[in-house]
């Protein structure tokens, strides 16, 4: 029954099942709760899409905020040529990324857009990449027109210049699919033709049908060998000109004597070849290709200061405000910037006065109050009335986008640590040839033909199949189990680098500390509105982090001037008004009997006013959940360290946290975040930092892996390795042992797959391997070790906690 | 045993056409997006009667 007088009570909106508490819209006898929401549904209903709300209940996107944005800048042909994918004058095709997309009637909608702009062609979802590709008539309509349609109905597409190079990475993923198919076809079909000499079969008729079959086997290989394997032969060869031996040199051995062998051996007629074994190998070998190459497609690791700087901005000029592209923006331009809207380049204020949160770019956690005159960084997020600012810098200029001109950007991604794999491959090669090599100058007593045929056979035998297949198979299931935890790394290799990492250095900004305000509370005798007054106008006065806290809490409107004001450093302020004396800080300052009450969770601000003791302000710090908890597991393990922008203020705090031999820097710019991750380095440590903002960018590339903590993935973050949701940082040990876990897991099956080799070895010796015991030998090893690490990757996962 | 060839030529030839229906399921983008197309058979052609029964379906099953 409860539910039913609940229900009677709250009304939910329409469009977006926000309950409608401020405004009770209706038509249609539908309610919605701001006129956002019933503009959109006005949209859907006149052009006869309401099927939107029956695929899904409520499923539109609160339209409460109500931002008009001007897209003005989206009529400058650069931009345009920059967005769409292509066009042949008339018809083009553009590719919107659309974050709030979520649910079936999302892609309902956005795939019907034709009936909303007649101009529209087609247009096709993809819900996994959130990504709407539009085929529209140019005569007939523009990309200006088409975004403010998507924004109109509550799907506002995320602009973005950066983002073209994900095509690359489909296409080659085709390339990989085409190789599995013809290797997968090539591999059936001969394992057919071979099935008469697995079994046997002997007579003077299938003589000839032998040599058919032979024949057919080596014409399905030949697309194996020359199209599907060719990566292999590629890579070996480029690790060889680099004198490194690398996995895929004995696995080029391997499959280069398998195919020569077959052929000799069927064009002379001398045995029946091992084009099935062959076929079989590279069949696998590019299934596990897949495994290493699974990422998370909808997340982006690479991003730089283009992809969270705005697209355009609004300046003005001749007294007329204009968007433009940022990318046109020159020095001498005003722009006028918006509450919360970001200041892309270096500037002078021209306003007379404003605030500035720089917390993303330099750390600090408090914002910044800026005058005429004071020069604004590009980064910084202006906060209050709209503001006038004047460009003093180029974009990729500035303080902080000069960071990305550092070397280290313009280099890809290297695993920083040789690949467990490739370290070993290369005394695998070098036992194989001298066991192959020995074994034929022995036969070579005996019978010439046959230490030919035990020099190949060993060859061939010891092609390190399961050896090179282990590793994909242990790393793509950690992988997916990381990503289940929310913990979301860039590629496989990620896990071997963490397994070898033994210094940890954290942000302190948004990483240790939580993004967001801090909750307050007065405790004591409640405060009339005088002593209100003169507590707010005491503390205006303070830069102290806690009066700017105590500031925004008590929020004064009538300030009122001091008669008297002292600030002692880390006591307290005492400051006279008339005849009211107020003190407040420290319970020292204030001669109490307490001792410090402030806990690691809570700082108390005391406050006296006329010498009579009121109470506390009570405010929580931000530190993130489990901090505590997590560094000290931390600190068993590894050396901690800690790098912050911001000054030294909560040196206090974070010494109570971290281990007394954990370094603490502070004030630091990005470029000293990179050279110190760098420092570290030079003393042969493998560092994790973990970062939250776009300072941390140059330490997050320069370290051996950096991870990124976000509260929401789809947000922005600097380029990384790996993302951290927020939510999950506690487990950030476990990560790190779990990768380790992994390591050892493809060590115990390297041994697995020696043995394996080992007994192929003993045939092959000896001058018995036959075809048969080939075609037994290799998928049986690589199977078993498929098995072997996903069913010991998942126990341990399990036994940790992680499943 | 002549047939042995004429069967030996038609198994290649049924999984050649099979190889082919695989790579062109791979190039016309199948394996692009594969999330999208199962909600996407759901909605019907401008045909609003369907999608309540659609819709109805879903939330049972759901």
């Amino acid at each position: 029954m409860n539910t039913l007088t609940e229900n009677t009570t709250k009304t939910i909106c329409y469009h977006c099942g926000d309950e409608c508490r401020d405004e009770d819209i209706q038509i249609n006898e539908k309610h919605f709760c701001c006129n956002g929401c019933k503009t959109v549904y006005e949209i859907l209903d006149g052009n006869d899409l309401c099927e939107y709300y029956n695929l899904d209940e409520q499923p539109g996107i609160s339209q409460k905020k109500e931002i008009v944005r001007n897209y003005d800048f989206l009529e400058d042909s650069d931009l345009i040529n920059k967005l769409i994918d292509f066009t042949d004058g008339k018809v083009s095709t553009v590719k919107f990324y659309i974050p709030q997309m979520h649910c079936a009637s999302c892609i309902w909608v956005l795939e019907n857009l034709n009936r909303l702009n007649s101009g529209v062609l087609t247009s096709q979802v993809n819900f996994v990449k959130k990504t709407v590709s539009i085929k529209f008539d140019s005569t007939n309509t523009t990309i200006k027109e088409l975004v403010i349609l998507l924004d109109a109905i509550g799907y506002e597409p995320a602009l973005n210049l950066e983002e073209k190079n994900e095509d690359k990475n489909t296409l080659e993923n085709k390339k990989l699919y085409y190789r599995i198919g013809v290797a997968g076809f090539a591999f059936g079909n001969i394992m057919l033709l071979s099935f008469p000499e697995y079994l046997s079969i002997e007579g003077v008729e299938v003589f000839s049908l032998k040599q058919i079959f032979g024949y057919l086997s080596l014409l399905l290989a030949l697309p194996v060998f020359f199209y599907s394997a060719s990566q292999y032969f590629e890579s070996a060869y480029k690790g060889l000109k680099s004198k490194i031996v690398n996995i895929d040199v004995p696995i080029a051995i391997g499959v280069f004597v398998l195919f020569t062998r077959s052929s000799i051996e069927i064009i002379f007629n001398l045995g029946s070849g091992y084009f099935d074994s062959l076929a079989g190998l590279i069949f696998f070998l590019l299934i596990g290709k897949v495994f290493q190459n699974k990422t998370y497609e909808t997340l982006n690791f690479e991003r730089n200061y283009k992809s969270y700087f705005p697209i355009a901005v609004t300046i003005k000029k001749a007294d007329q405000e204009t968007t433009i592209p940022v990318s046109k923006l020159n020095k001498g331009n005003r722009i006028m910037l918006k509450n919360n809207e970001l200041v892309p380049a270096d500037s002078v204020l021209i306003s007379n006065e404003t605030n500035i949160d720089y917390s993303f770019v330099t750390g600090e956690s408090e914002a910044v109050h800026k005058v005429n005159g004071d020069l604004i960084y590009a980064g910084g997020r202006q906060i209050g009335k709209i503001a006038e600012v004047e460009v003093i810098k180029e974009v990729d200029q500035s303080y902080l986008t000069q960071l990305w001109n550092n070397k280290i950007f313009s280099k890809g991604r290297e695993s920083k640590v040789v690949s467990l794999a490739n370290g070993i491959s290369k005394y695998f090669t070098i036992v194989v040839l001298l066991i192959a090599v020995l074994s034929s100058i022995y036969w070579s007593f005996y019978d010439l033909h046959t230490s030919f045929n035990v020099f190949t056979a060993v060859l061939i035998v010891a092609c390190p199949c399961a050896l090179a297949l282990s590793t994909p198979f242990t790393l793509g299931n950690t992988l997916r189990i990381f990503g289940r935890n929310k913990f979301y790394l860039k590629s496989t290799e990620v896990i071997e680098d963490l397994g070898n990492i033994n210094s940890i250095v954290f942000d302190k900004t948004g990483t240790i500390t939580q993004t967001g305000q801090s909750k307050i509370e007065f405790i004591g005798d409640s405060l009339n509105e005088i002593e209100m007054a003169l507590v707010g106008s005491a503390v205006k006065n303070s830069s102290h982090p806690l009066s700017r806290i105590i500031d925004n809490f008590l929020n004064v409107s009538s300030v009122k001037s001091l008669d008297y004001y002292n600030e002692i450093p880390g006591s307290g302020i005492e400051a006279k008004i008339g005849e009211d004396t107020i003190q407040l800080g420290s319970p020292k300052f204030l001669q109490l009997a307490k001792n410090n009450s402030n806990s690691l969770t809570n700082t108390h601000v005391f406050l006296k006013v006329n010498n009579i003791l009121k109470g506390y302000f009570s405010i929580t710090n931000q530190y993130r959940k489990g901090l505590n908890n997590t560094i000290q597991k931390l600190a068993i393990d590894y050396s901690l360290g800690v790098i912050s922008g911001d000054n030294s203020r909560e040196r206090e705090n974070l010494l109570r946290i971290f281990p007394p031999s954990s370094e603490m820097k502070f004030e630091q710019s990005p470029q000293e975040k990179l050279s110190y991750i760098q420092h570290l380095q030079s003393f042969g440590k493998k560092v994790l930092m973990i970062g939250d903002g776009l300072n941390d960018a140059g330490a997050l590339k320069q370290s051996d892996v950096g991870i990124t903590i976000t509260e929401d993935i789809n947000n922005f973050s600097p380029a990384c390795d790996a993302m951290l949701d927020s939510s999950k940082f506690e487990l950030l040990k476990t990560f790190l042992q779990f990768s380790s876990t992994s390591k050892k897991i493809i060590i115990a099956s390297f041994i697995i797959s020696f043995i394996y080799n080992a007994g192929g070895l003993f045939f092959a010796v000896q001058g018995l391997l036959s075809p048969i015991i080939a075609a037994i030998l290799m998928p049986l090893s690589s199977i078993s070790v498929v098995i072997f690490t996903t069913l010991t990757t998942n126990f341990f996962a399990k036994s940790k906690g992680l499943l | 045993m002549e047939v042995m060839i004429v069967l030996l030529a038609a198994s290649i030839l049924v999984a050649l056409i099979f190889l082919g229906a695989y790579i062109w399921a791979v190039k016309s983008g199948q394996y692009d997006d594969r999330y999208t197309p199962s909600i996407r058979m759901l909605f019907d052609d401008k045909n609003n009667k369907k999608i309540d029964n659609i819709s109805k379906n879903v939330d049972t099953k759901s």
